[in-house]
């Protein structure tokens, strides 16, 4: 092969001349107006919320339902006067799935935008990989994650996880049901990261402690795109499958679960993550009428839905099954998005709490929160009552276990929040900020 | 689950791995073989396929074979035409140079990738299968009362998937027709022996470059409309498909297809069967080992000729 080297480098004046209007361009979309009509407040200038998107990567489908969803819930707040009389307006960034880049978003925040703090974001190994970096901003970093590593003290005094329950609580409340209901010899199918390793290990204590065990921990690569060939693993004494994916290819995981057992399959618990964004009508997926499935807020609605759930699905813009009002088959992630509502509530909360006004005044927000306990039911809260554990920064809440009934999944159990506590294994308020 | 049965499984499921990456790696290896060019898009080809097959089969509707069928027709003959067209708007411009093709194709490979995520979206969208049984499948065993037939628990493949193991093999043997049989054939043949003395006898090489730029763009899209019913479409999964049609060209020996033909087989059974008795990690590690050692014991691959 030759190598030609054709030297026709872009000249030195074009080169400035497209970095130039670069610049400008950035220069000007930073210079758009804020909403008007907001109360006389110290400073009228927006408070800015730095939002850490999946836009892109496999967490993309999340990124997007989270995105509708935090839209809503500003435009609620704002509709209402703003927080401390100035407006909300979110600065997304795109962290691509990715630790590295989830990190430089959240730089991004700090340094370009100038956010008050920063918030969003599902996959663990992105808020893992963050998290660090909002420490060292000393940028308060709000995650919906789900993860363990909020409570565990893994992180640090900047992060905090005030509107969504973690995986040792749900997991907690979920292992007396299953044994008692479903079967005491269970085997595990979950993505090989943290959040999965997180389910491996509490569920595994969880599942002893009622007597039970898990007889096989099946580990998938979160990129995985064919499961068959992981099935034979499954040893034959296995009364439950309990399944966690994530990603991409969860149908197709779920349709290939139920092509390998045929007729003969063993009792199904699965969370929701595993079809979290698929319709769970979609074809291939009779075999999962009667099985169960924990959700975090049930995607369909129930006979006794309360009025804050009906006026939040109006306003995320979802239908009575969880898909969009515009297009049935776009199923949203119901069971987690309402994690970024109730976030952006205890955002405002703790804001007004701590008259916040601006950077300055970031430790004053985490104190706010930290001091929060009890949250009652209610628009703000739409998902169910929650207590904050200040200590652990972590909140705690009721859970939900679903049996798909002729394609509906009705809640059969609720877990109240005592069964989902557990002991503290930090106290993140020692630290220094 | 006993090894025999186990073993079983994981052939069949490496036999439908195979099927779909010899479609794929065969594309590859056909665009190189003729025209010289590293096509680096490939696999966004690969998951235009699976994006069109659900774009037809949702505006089709109806039963899901009437979807299907549509799809097994248009999506290779429209992704066809957009490499024809990419080909026409930017490889020729740049005169095929190896290394500007490689960049060239780089671009072409987000703009596919960014498009699809702004118009198709993030999820992942199934598409029904036109028929898809489950078959469960008897083994043998040795006992005292002699030969036994069982129904090992889990033993099974869907009557989709044998579909797609007989619909890959029917391409190819097409394929093969095409090349070796027809004038089309004979002539993308001589272009890829001596472009230049091709030219000289009045073949219209830039017109053969854009069809074989086409043709290799079309064998990508028909594997994945095969295989979409099984995954699903999503903007990502080009990836994949992208690094074991790489793995295998470079395998078979890069424009030979008999090799891509034996090299297909060799890593979709590896990958089938090492995955599902070690770990899907050591059928990827021993595959990228078995590139290393192929390109510094025999460069030129399993089928290739050396250069002269």
């Amino acid at each position: 092969m030759t190598i030609k080297t054709t030297k026709n480098a872009v000249s030195r004046r074009k080169a400035l001349l497209g970095l130039g209007v670069g610049a400008g361009a950035l220069a000007t979309s930073g210079l758009m107006p804020g909403a008007m009509g907001f109360a006389q407040a110290q400073s009228s200038a927006p408070i800015k919320i730095g939002f850490q998107k999946h836009a892109t990567g496999i967490g993309a489908a999340y990124g997007r339902w989270y995105d509708a969803t935090t839209t809503a819930a500003i435009q609620r707040i704002n509709d209402s006067g703003g927080i401390n009389g100035r407006p909300v307006e979110i600065v997304t960034e795109d962290d691509g799935t990715d630790p590295s880049r989830g990190a430089e978003a959240l730089e991004k925040f700090e340094k370009l935008h100038s956010c008050d703090v920063a918030f969003g974001t599902l996959f663990s190994h992105v808020v893992i990989g963050s998290a660090p970096r909002a420490a060292e901003l000393k940028l308060p970093y709000f995650v919906v994650s789900e993860g363990h590593h909020v409570a565990s003290g893994m992180l640090n005094r900047y992060t905090l996880q005030p509107g969504i329950t973690d995986v040792k609580s749900q997991v907690v409340s979920m292992a007396p049901f299953i044994a008692n209901n479903l079967g005491k010899k269970v085997t595990m199918i979950f993505p090989d990261f943290a959040f999965g390793h997180d389910h491996r290990d509490f569920f595994t204590q969880a599942i002893e402690a009622q007597g039970g065990e898990v007889v096989a921990k099946i580990a998938i690569p979160p990129t995985e795109t064919s499961f068959t060939r992981y099935f034979p693993s499954i040893p034959r004494e296995t009364e439950v499958i309990y399944h966690v994916m994530v990603g991409p290819a969860v149908l197709t995981f779920v349709k290939e679960m139920g092509e390998f057992f045929g007729p003969s399959r063993p009792e199904l618990f699965g969370f929701i993550d595993s079809l979290e964004a698929v319709g769970i009508d979609s074809p291939g997926l009779e075999f999962l009428e009667s099985t169960y499935f924990w959700e975090g807020m049930p995607r369909h609605v129930q006979d006794n839905q309360s009025e804050a759930e009906k006026t939040y699905r109006a306003a995320v813009g979802c239908d009575d099954r969880g898909a969009s009002l515009d297009d049935p088959a776009d199923v949203s992630t119901y069971a987690h998005m309402f994690g970024c509502w109730e976030t952006l509530n205890v955002i405002k909360a703790g804001m007004e709490a701590a008259d916040y006004q601006g950077p300055q005044d970031r430790t004053k927000l985490i104190e706010a929160v930290e001091a929060m306990s009890d949250m009652p039911e209610s628009l703000d809260h739409p998902q169910g009552a929650k207590r904050f554990n200040g200590k652990t920064h972590q909140v705690f809440g009721q859970q939900f276990i679903s049996k798909v009934t002729e394609g509906k999944m009705v809640v059969e159990h609720v877990a109240t929040i005592e069964d989902g506590l557990y002991e503290d294994e930090v106290d993140y308020t020692t630290q220094s900020f | 689950m006993d090894f025999g049965p186990h073993l079983m499984l994981a052939t069949l499921e490496g036999t439908v791995i195979a099927s779909i990456l010899v479609l794929t790696a065969m594309g590859l290896s056909i665009v190189f073989g003729v025209m010289r060019v590293v096509n680096v898009a490939h696999g966004e080809f690969f998951m235009l396929g699976a994006v069109l097959a659900w774009y037809v089969s949702k505006m089709l509707g109806g039963h899901p074979a009437i979807g299907f069928a549509a799809a097994l027709v248009i999506a290779p003959l429209v992704v066809g035409l957009i490499a024809a067209v990419s080909d026409q708007l930017i490889l020729k411009r740049i005169n095929y140079d190896p290394d500007r093709t490689i960049v060239g194709t780089i671009g072409i490979l987000f703009i596919i990738q960014q498009t699809t995520l702004m118009t198709f979206g993030p999820e992942a969208r199934p598409v029904e299968a036109p028929f898809n049984q489950r078959l469960a499948l008897p083994w043998f065993e040795f006992s005292e009362g002699g030969l036994q037939m069982i129904w090992p628990w889990g033993l099974s493949i869907t009557s989709y998937k044998l579909f797609v193991i007989f619909a890959a093999l029917t391409v190819l043997l097409a394929l093969w027709l095409f090349l070796t049989r027809t004038k089309i054939g004979l002539i993308m043949r001589a272009t890829q022996q001596d472009s230049e003395t091709a030219k000289a006898f009045g073949v219209p090489v830039g017109t053969v470059y854009s069809c074989v730029f086409g043709l290799g763009a079309a064998l990508a899209a028909l594997g994945a409309v095969l295989v979409v019913p099984i995954q699903q479409a999503h903007y990502l999964m080009g990836a994949d498909p992208l690094l074991m049609a790489f793995t295998v060209v470079i395998i078979g020996g890069l424009g030979s297809l008999p090799g891509t033909v034996i090299a297909a087989f060799l890593i979709g059974m590896s990958d089938g069967i090492i995955s599902v008795f070690f770990s899907p990690t050591l059928a990827q590690i021993i595959a990228t080992f078995l590139v290393a050692m192929i390109l510094v014991f025999r460069p030129q691959g399993l089928m290739g000729k050396a250069e002269t």
